[in-house]
């Protein structure tokens, strides 16, 4: 089990480095969750009072869409000078390669948010008024469900040549739980409301992050099997 | 094709269009009208049917996902798609029937009710599985991959439509209260009758189409064989 973090933590930290000196994914991903904001500010009138209540919706909206765009590339780039083969014969276990690009995914999606929804609470004048951890804690757990189930079916669609559209309907229809949950506990820390009912989305949340984070792990060496 | 096998067929076509008229008959003349809602309550029968057909087909997916898995045979890389295949199909009408339904008896072609929703989502699971399927690539390697995905997507219904649940009766009132007319409470023996022949219609529908399904597959599959056999031939 060492054996496997480690190795994990080795290719999560080669993609980020890449990433670090290349800075093309984050950028793009960074201005794409900006364009999403700016479009909705045209769809729904920031000025308008009763748009606050779909701000919980939003801040999902731009995680996934920003999202998408990062775990697209994760393993296409992978495919240039055949290193996915290299991943593959190496001699780790096919659950660290996963593990690795998990961790390299959360982290690129959390520095999107962390810049994201501040821009999101500004230009829409949205006062922050709920509990920081517990937005914290139902952010970073949807975030997590997001992206076990993202890098794993991104490591699907990898296979197909029409990679780019075939992740995001793979992806979207077995998220609409988490979706449902993350965007109901949004809104109750949001406005306010009763703790209770966050609570048991949390563990809802959390429920879904553990059942696929152990089906995803164990699954994973069938999708590096394939040539 | 083998002899049993073709025998197998006929006899399900012979038992088919007869319990099909059967059952129409039953719906449509033989059991009571509802009272509230009048003749539009006919398409329940349908409508229960093809969703009990919709989840079976969806299993039997599962179940030939998970065997794949084990141990990849094109039998079961077939069977798993044909079965994808019928379950679109009787995942449509099954939402097709439930908006008709849904228009005459709550006056809206729409609800966001768990459901409901656990079948449009459903159905977007099937339509990405078969998308999965139609990857370019060697088979096993696809069946590998689809095999994969049909797992995740089964672990993911049951969630689904917990998390629906929660969503609409914690936040919002319970428009619709457990089983609207028949399916909780009270179930006129004769109406009981008329579904159950229904379900079992439909369901050798789909044991008829599945099995058909598989045979025109493996035709067109012998055919793709011969077929490079015959341009190797060519070629070389």
């Amino acid at each position: 089990m060492k054996i496997i973090l480690a190795d994990a933590l080795t290719i999560a930290a080669k993609d980020l480095r890449n990433e670090l000196k290349s800075k093309q994914t984050i950028g793009m991903m960074i201005i794409f969750s900006s364009l999403v904001i700016l479009i909705f500010s045209f769809a729904f009138d920031p000025t308008n009072n009763t748009v606050k209540a779909i701000i919980p919706g939003l801040i999902w909206v731009i995680t996934i869409f920003s999202g998408l765009l990062g775990l697209n590339r994760s393993f296409i780039s992978e495919q240039e000078n055949d290193s996915l083969t290299g991943l593959r014969v190496a001699p780790i276990d096919p659950s660290s390669i996963f593990l690795g690009k998990v961790v390299a995914n959360l982290v690129l999606v959390i520095i999107v948010q962390l810049i994201s929804i501040p821009i999101l609470f500004l230009l829409f004048d949205y006062r922050f008024h709920g509990e920081m951890i517990w937005f914290l804690l139902i952010v970073l757990t949807a975030t997590i469900g997001f992206i076990v189930i993202g890098t794993f079916l991104a490591a699907l669609a990898a296979n197909a040549k029409n990679s780019e559209m075939l992740l995001p309907v793979l992806l979207l229809p077995l998220l609409s739980p988490l979706m449902i949950g993350a965007v109901q506990a949004t809104k109750i820390v949001l406005e306010q409301e009763g703790m209770k009912d966050a609570v048991s989305w949390l563990q809802l949340m959390a429920a879904y992050d553990l059942l696929f984070f152990a089906a995803c792990f164990f699954l994973f060496e069938y999708l590096m099997e394939g040539s | 094709m083998k002899q049993p096998s073709a025998f197998v067929d006929r006899m399900l076509y012979i038992l088919l269009v007869p319990a099909m008229f059967v059952s129409l008959y039953l719906i449509f003349i033989w059991s009571p009208i509802e009272k509230q809602m009048g003749a539009s309550q006919k398409i329940f029968y349908f409508h229960v049917s093809t969703a009990w057909v919709a989840f079976l087909a969806f299993f039997v997916v599962g179940y030939y996902c998970v065997l794949t898995l084990k141990k990849p045979t094109e039998s079961r890389f077939i069977k798993a798609g044909i079965s994808a295949e019928i379950g679109v199909v009787f995942t449509t009408i099954t939402l097709l029937t439930g908006m008709i339904w849904g228009k005459s008896a709550w006056n809206t072609w729409w609800t966001w009710e768990p459901r409901l929703v656990t079948v449009l989502i459903l159905l977007f699971i099937y339509i990405a599985y078969l998308f999965v399927r139609k990857m370019e690539g060697t088979w096993e390697k696809i069946a590998k991959l689809s095999a994969v995905f049909g797992i995740i997507g089964c672990i993911n219904v049951p969630i689904v439509f917990m998390a629906i649940r929660w969503w609409n009766t914690k936040l919002h009132p319970v428009v619709f209260g457990e089983g609207k007319n028949q399916s909780g409470g009270g179930v006129e023996p004769d109406m009981l009758v008329t579904l159950l022949f229904c379900i079992g219609t439909i369901t050798l529908l789909y044991l008829f189409m599945m099995r058909k399904g598989i045979e025109i597959e493996k035709m067109r599959l012998t055919v793709r064989k011969a077929k490079s056999k015959v341009i190797e031939k060519l070629a070389s």
